[in-house]
C-alpha cells in the first residue's frame, strides 16, 4: 500500500497481514506514517497504490461507510464523538434505528448500548452526555460504537495517549476480552511498554516503510532502536539536584474559566533554585491553565504567584518575561512560533524590542542573523537558512528554536508545557538534556507533562494534578502505580500506602519529601496545611 | 494572603468564587424605578381604555377602562417588588425560571401602555397590537428557522435577507402573472433555494468565507430585484406586479376564542405553514435521523464522516431546504400581506431573523419566542405612533432595534453555536 501527500511519501509500499483473533501492534515514532496507513485502511484517505484484502477477497473502500460494512472499526486518536450528543445518540449516529417518519427509536438505541456495555462491564449510561464523560469512558463509547456495527477488525489509534496508567490497564484487559471473542485488533502506538504487555505480533514502521517484525519478547531497548533506526538511551542521565532557596512560590492559586468552572483549585507549591518540579496528570486537569496563569495569559481569581519575593499577579506578560520567566507553551504550532515568520525572527519574539536586537524603531538585521546563527550552532538545529520561514522545519527543530529563544536569556524561572510532544526520540533526548542543563545552572524549572516517562526522566519532585487541585507533591522515586492512583485523584498518602506493600522502599523514600513540603507550606501559611489535611480525609 | 481566604473552607471558597449575577436585578430595578417615577408618580391624568374585543367575537368582552396614574402606580409597585425578589434571589445565588423576565416584561409593557394611553384619552387596541405583532413576526420566524437549519448543519447563512427579498420578489411576480396568489406561494421557496445554491456552491466547493458570501449575496439580490423592479416591473405593473393576496382561512371554533383566536387562527395559509414548520423542526431537529445527522455534521463533521455520513452533501441539502423556508417567509411581504413588490422591502428583517436565531439559542422554540418579541416591539412602536403618545416617533421606531441589540449583546446568557459552523469540511 502506498500513500503520497504531494512529494511526501507517507506510506511506501507497506505490507501488513493481520490474523483473526490476534492483537497486532504497529509501532513507530510520531510521523512515521502509522495513522496515515490506518486512515487509508478505514477509507478516510484513498490509497495511491496497493490493495486491501479481507479473507483473501480484494475490497475497495470509497469511504468509511464501506470499511464499516466490511467489518473494520476504528477508534481514532482524537475521538470521533459529538460532545453535545448522548451516548446512545453517538452510537446510533449513521446507523440509526428509526420508527415512523424517520424519528429515532431511542429505546432501541439505548438497548444496544446497555447490551454491549454490560457484556464487557463498561458501565456506561446511555443517556449521559459525551462531554460530561471522562476520556476513558469516551473511549469505551468509541469501542461500543465499533462493536455495535459488528466490527471484526478493530483499529485502535494511540488509544493510551489520553489515559491514566490505571485506565490503560483497564483498556488492555478490554482488548484481551475482545481478542477472546475473536476480534482482531490493530494497536497503533509508540509506547514500548504497552506493546510488550499485549501484542501477539509487532510490526515496526519508520519513515513510511516497514523496517521489520519484532517478537513481543524483545526488550524495550531493542524495540526502540528498531523504531528509531539507531541505538538510543531511554533514560536521561542526570545528577541529583542540589536545590537552593525556594524563589518561586505559588499560594492558594485559583483560576476559573469563562464558564465559571474552577480549573485551578487552591493550588500552592514552591520551586527551589536548581530543581525540576514536574507537574504530572492526565490532560485537562488544570495543568495548562496553571502554566498560562503563571506566565500571565490568564488572571487568577484568588491567590499569589511570587518570583524572587515579588508578586506577579496583575503584572503584564511582558513584565513577567522581564522578571526572567522562560515559557515553552503546550501547543507549539499555535502559541510557540509564528509559522510564516523567519527562523531568526521566531528566535527574538520576546526580546525583539531590546538591545542588541533593536535600536529605536529599527530592528538590527545583522545582529539578529548573527545571534540566530550562534543559537543554531548551540542547539544543533537542522535548517537551510535562518531567514527561511519556520514552517519549513520539522517539529523537533521547531521546538529547538522555541527552546533556544526561551533559554537564550538569563532566566529566573523556566516553565515548559509538554516540551517533547510530537518529537522524535532523538529530539526528546536533546530537549531533556537542555532542561537539565538549565536546572544545573540554578534555574527553578517547572515541567508540565502528561507522559510519565518524561516526568520520571526529568523530575526532582513530582506534583500530581487532578481536577484542578494538586493531589500531592512526591519524590521522583515514587512508583508508577502510586502516581497512577494520584492521577485518578487518590491523595498522596493513600496512594503511597496502597502501593507500599509492593514497593516498600520506594514509598518510604517518597514519604519524606511529601512531609517536608507539607511542613514548608504550613510554615508559609496555615490554610494550605488545613486544606491538604482535609484532602487526606 | 488575605484574611478572607484563610478562614474560608474549600467548599465555601468555591461558592464565593461564583460572582453574584447582578445583571438582571439591576435591569429590573432600573425598569421598576423608571415605571414608578414616570408612569406612577409623575404619571398622567386621564383614563386609558384597553380594547380587547373586536366585532364578531364569540362573546363580547367589555372595554377595560383604568385611570392611567393609579394603574401605573399599582403596576410599578408590582415591578419594584419583583425587582426586590430578584435581588434577594441573586444574593443567595439562586436562579429564577424564564417565566420571571417574561412576566416582568408583560407587566412593564402594560404599565407603559396605561401611561401612553392616558392623557390623550387614547384607546389601546390590544387585539390589533397582537395581530400586528404576529404579522411582523412571520418573516422573522421563517428567516430564523432558515438560519437555524443552515447553522445546525454547519453553514452560516447571512444571506437570509437576500432570500427573503428574492422570495418576496418571485412570489409577487409569479402571482401577478398567473393571477393566483397560491402560485406565488409555490414560487417563493424556489427563489430562496436559488440564493442558497449560490451560497453553498462557494462555501462548500470553494471554501470561501461564508459570512462574506452571505453579505455579497444580499447586495446581489437587492441589486438584481431593484433593477428588475425599475426596468421590468414598473413598465407594466398590471402584468408583472399586480397585488395578489392570500385569502384568510379562519379555522372554525378556534378563531372564535376571544383575543388570541382572532390573532392566531384567522390567518392565511402561509401563517399556518409557519406553525407547521416550527413545530416540525422542533421535533425533527432533535429526535429524527435527519436531525441527528444534521447536528453531527454541524458539530463534528469528521465524526460524521467516519460513520459514513456524506458531510458536504448533507450540508448542501439542508441549506437548500433552509433557503426554501426563507423564501416562503419572503412571500409574506407580498402575497401574504396583499402588497405589490417594492424595492428593498425586506428592510433588514433577515438580519433581525439571524438575531432571533441567536437569542433563541439555535432552538426552533427559542427562535420563535425571540422573533415574536421583536415583532411585538415593532408592533408596539406602530400602535403607539398611531394613537399619539408623548414619546417621539423616532424613538418608538427604534424600539425593535434597541430590543435586538440588548437581547443579542448580553441577555442571552451562555450560548453555544454549533461547533463547526462556518468551517468548510476539507478531507
Amino acid at each position: 500500500m502506498t500513500k503520497v501527500f504531494g512529494s511526501f511519501v507517507a506510506n511506501d509500499h507497506i505490507d501488513l497481514t493481520v490474523e483473526p483473533g490476534e492483537i497486532h501492534a504497529l509501532l513507530g515514532e510520531n510521523g512515521a506514517g502509522k495513522s496515515t496507513m490506518m486512515n487509508v485502511l478505514y477509507g478516510l484517505y484513498d490509497a495511491d497504490g496497493g490493495e486491501i484484502l479481507i479473507d483473501d477477497e480484494p475490497v475497495k473502500f470509497s469511504g468509511p461507510g464501506d470499511a464499516v460494512a466490511a467489518g473494520i472499526g476504528m477508534v481514532h486518536q482524537h475521538f470521533m464523538l459529538v460532545p453535545v450528543f448522548t451516548v446512545a445518540e453517538s452510537v446510533a449516529l449513521g446507523y440509526e434505528p428509526t420508527k415512523n417518519l424517520g424519528l429515532i427509536d431511542l429505546a432501541e438505541a439505548r438497548k444496544k448500548v446497555t447490551e454491549i456495555s454490560s457484556r464487557f462491564n463498561f458501565n456506561i449510561d446511555p443517556d449521559a452526555l459525551i462531554e460530561d464523560l471522562p476520556v476513558g469512558a469516551q473511549q469505551r463509547v468509541e469501542i461500543i460504537k465499533a462493536l455495535s456495527r459488528d466490527a471484526k477488525i478493530l483499529i485502535l489509534d494511540e488509544p493510551t495517549a489520553v489515559l491514566t496508567p490505571q485506565e490503560t490497564d483497564e483498556l488492555i484487559s478490554i482488548m484481551r476480552q475482545l481478542k477472546e471473542q475473536g476480534t482482531s485488533i490493530v494497536f497503533i502506538t509508540h509506547k514500548l511498554r504497552e506493546v510488550r504487555a499485549i501484542a501477539d505480533s509487532i510490526t515496526v514502521i519508520r519513515r513510511g516503510r516497514i523496517v521489520g517484525e519484532a517478537s513481543p519478547d524483545s526488550t524495550e531497548a531493542e524495540l526502540a532502536s528498531q523504531m528509531v533506526g539507531r541505538a538510543v538511551s531511554l533514560t536521561t542521565e542526570k545528577d541529583d539536584a542540589d536545590p537552593g532557596d525556594a524563589t518561586f512560590q505559588v499560594r492558594n492559586l485559583t483560576v476559573v474559566d469563562k464558564a465559571e468552572n474552577i480549573v485551578v483549585d487552591d493550588v500552592s507549591f514552591d520551586v527551589r533554585r536548581g530543581e525540576i518540579l514536574a507537574i504530572a496528570g492526565v490532560q485537562g486537569n488544570g495543568q495548562t491553565e496553571l502554566a498560562e496563569t503563571i506566565i500571565g495569559l490568564t488572571e487568577p481569581r484568588l491567590g499569589t504567584i511570587s518570583l524572587d519575593g515579588k508578586n506577579l499577579v496583575g503584572e503584564s506578560v511582558k513584565d513577567r518575561l522581564g522578571a526572567g520567566i522562560g515559557f515553552v507553551p503546550e501547543d507549539r504550532s499555535t502559541d510557540g512560533i509564528i509559522a510564516e515568520f523567519a527562523i531568526r525572527e521566531n528566535m527574538i519574539l520576546d526580546v525583539y524590542d531590546r538591545a542588541p536586537y533593536a535600536k529605536g524603531l529599527n530592528l538590527k538585521s545583522s545582529v539578529i542573523t548573527e545571534e540566530a546563527k550562534k543559537k543554531v550552532e548551540e542547539f544543533d538545529i537542522r535548517l537551510g537558512s535562518v531567514v527561511d520561514p519556520i514552517a519549513t522545519l520539522s517539529g523537533g527543530n521547531q521546538q529547538k528554536v522555541v527552546l533556544s529563544r526561551e533559554l537564550g536569556r538569563q532566566l529566573r524561572l523556566f516553565i515548559a508545557s509538554q516540551p517533547t510532544r510530537g518529537l522524535d526520540v532523538g529530539s526528546i533526548e536533546f530537549v531533556h538534556k537542555r532542561v537539565i542543563a538549565e536546572r544545573d545552572s540554578g534555574t527553578p524549572c517547572i515541567i508540565v507533562s502528561t507522559e510519565l516517562d518524561e516526568v520520571y526522566g526529568l523530575a526532582d519532585r513530582i506534583a500530581v494534578m487532578y481536577s484542578g487541585r494538586i493531589v500531592g507533591i512526591v519524590g521522583a522515586d515514587t512508583s508508577r502505580e502510586a502516581l497512577g492512583l494520584m492521577m485518578a485523584g487518590v491523595p498522596a498518602e493513600e496512594a503511597l500506602a496502597a502501593t507500599a506493600s509492593e514497593a516498600p522502599a520506594a514509598a518510604t523514600d517518597a514519604a519524606e519529601p511529601t512531609t517536608t513540603s507539607a511542613n514548608h507550606a504550613a510554615g508559609a501559611n496555615e490554610n494550605s496545611a488545613t486544606t491538604s489535611a482535609e484532602e487526606t480525609k | 494572603m488575605t484574611a478572607q481566604t484563610v478562614e474560608a473552607t474549600p467548599a465555601a471558597q468555591s461558592k464565593s468564587l461564583t460572582p453574584i449575577a447582578w445583571k438582571f436585578p439591576i435591569v429590573y430595578t432600573i425598569l421598576g424605578l423608571v415605571s414608578l417615577i414616570f408612569f406612577g408618580i409623575i404619571g398622567r391624568e386621564g383614563e386609558t381604555t384597553f380594547r380587547i374585543a373586536t366585532s364578531g367575537d364569540f362573546f363580547a368582552i367589555p372595554e377595560i377602562v383604568v385611570p392611567a396614574q393609579a394603574a401605573g402606580l399599582v403596576l410599578s409597585i408590582i415591578l419594584v417588588a419583583m425587582a426586590a425578589v430578584s435581588i434577594y434571589l441573586a444574593v443567595n445565588r439562586r436562579s429564577i425560571g424564564s417565566w420571571f423576565p417574561m412576566l416582568f416584561g408583560i407587566v412593564f409593557v402594560v404599565s407603559f401602555l396605561a401611561w401612553a394611553g392616558g392623557g390623550s384619552g387614547g384607546v389601546i387596541p390590544l387585539t390589533t397590537l397582537l395581530a400586528g405583532a404576529l404579522a411582523l413576526s412571520v418573516p422573522l420566524i421563517f428567516g430564523a428557522m432558515c438560519g437555524l437549519v443552515g447553522e445546525r448543519s454547519g453553514i452560516i447563512n447571512i444571506a437570509i435577507e437576500g432570500q427573503l427579498l428574492a422570495g418576496a420578489f418571485l412570489a409577487a411576480v409569479v402571482a401577478s402573472v398567473v393571477k393566483n396568489p397560491y402560485a406565488g406561494l409555490l414560487a417563493a421557496p424556489i427563489a430562496g433555494a436559488l440564493v442558497a445554491v449560490v451560497l453553498t456552491f462557494f462555501a462548500v466547493k470553494y471554501w470561501v468565507n461564508q459570512i462574506i458570501i452571505g453579505v455579497v449575496l444580499n447586495v446581489l439580490v437587492v441589486g438584481l430585484t431593484s433593477f428588475l423592479y425599475s426596468t421590468v416591473l414598473t413598465e407594466n405593473p398590471e402584468l408583472w406586479n399586480a397585488r395578489q393576496k392570500l385569502p384568510n382561512l379562519p379555522i372554525p371554533l378556534l378563531s372564535d376564542i376571544p383575543i388570541l383566536g382572532r390573532v392566531l387562527f384567522d390567518q392565511n395559509i402561509l401563517v399556518y405553514i409557519m406553525y407547521v414548520v416550527v413545530i416540525a423542526l422542533q421535533i425533527f431537529v432533535f429526535r429524527s435521523k435527519w436531525g441527528l445527522r444534521m447536528r453531527a455534521v454541524g458539530e463534528h463533521p469528521k465524526a460524521a464522516d467516519t460513520v459514513g455520513i456524506k458531510v458536504n452533501f448533507t450540508r448542501v441539502r439542508n441549506t437548500l431546504m433552509a433557503g426554501a423556508i426563507a423564501g416562503l417567509g419572503g412571500a409574506f411581504f407580498t402575497v401574504g400581506s396583499g402588497l405589490a413588490f417594492g424595492k428593498e422591502m425586506s428592510a433588514g428583517q433577515g438580519y433581525i431573523a439571524l438575531a432571533a436565531m441567536i437569542l433563541g439559542k439555535w432552538n426552533p422554540k427559542g427562535a420563535l419566542l425571540a422573533a415574536l418579541l421583536f415583532g411585538f416591539s415593532k408592533s408596539l412602536g406602530n400602535t403607539l405612533q398611531s394613537i399619539g403618545t408623548p414619546v417621539a416617533n423616532e424613538l418608538l421606531l427604534m424600539l425593535p432595534y434597541i430590543v435586538t441589540v440588548f437581547a443579542v449583546a448580553g441577555f442571552v446568557g451562555r450560548v453555544r453555536p454549533p461547533a463547526a459552523e462556518g468551517v468548510p469540511y476539507v478531507k
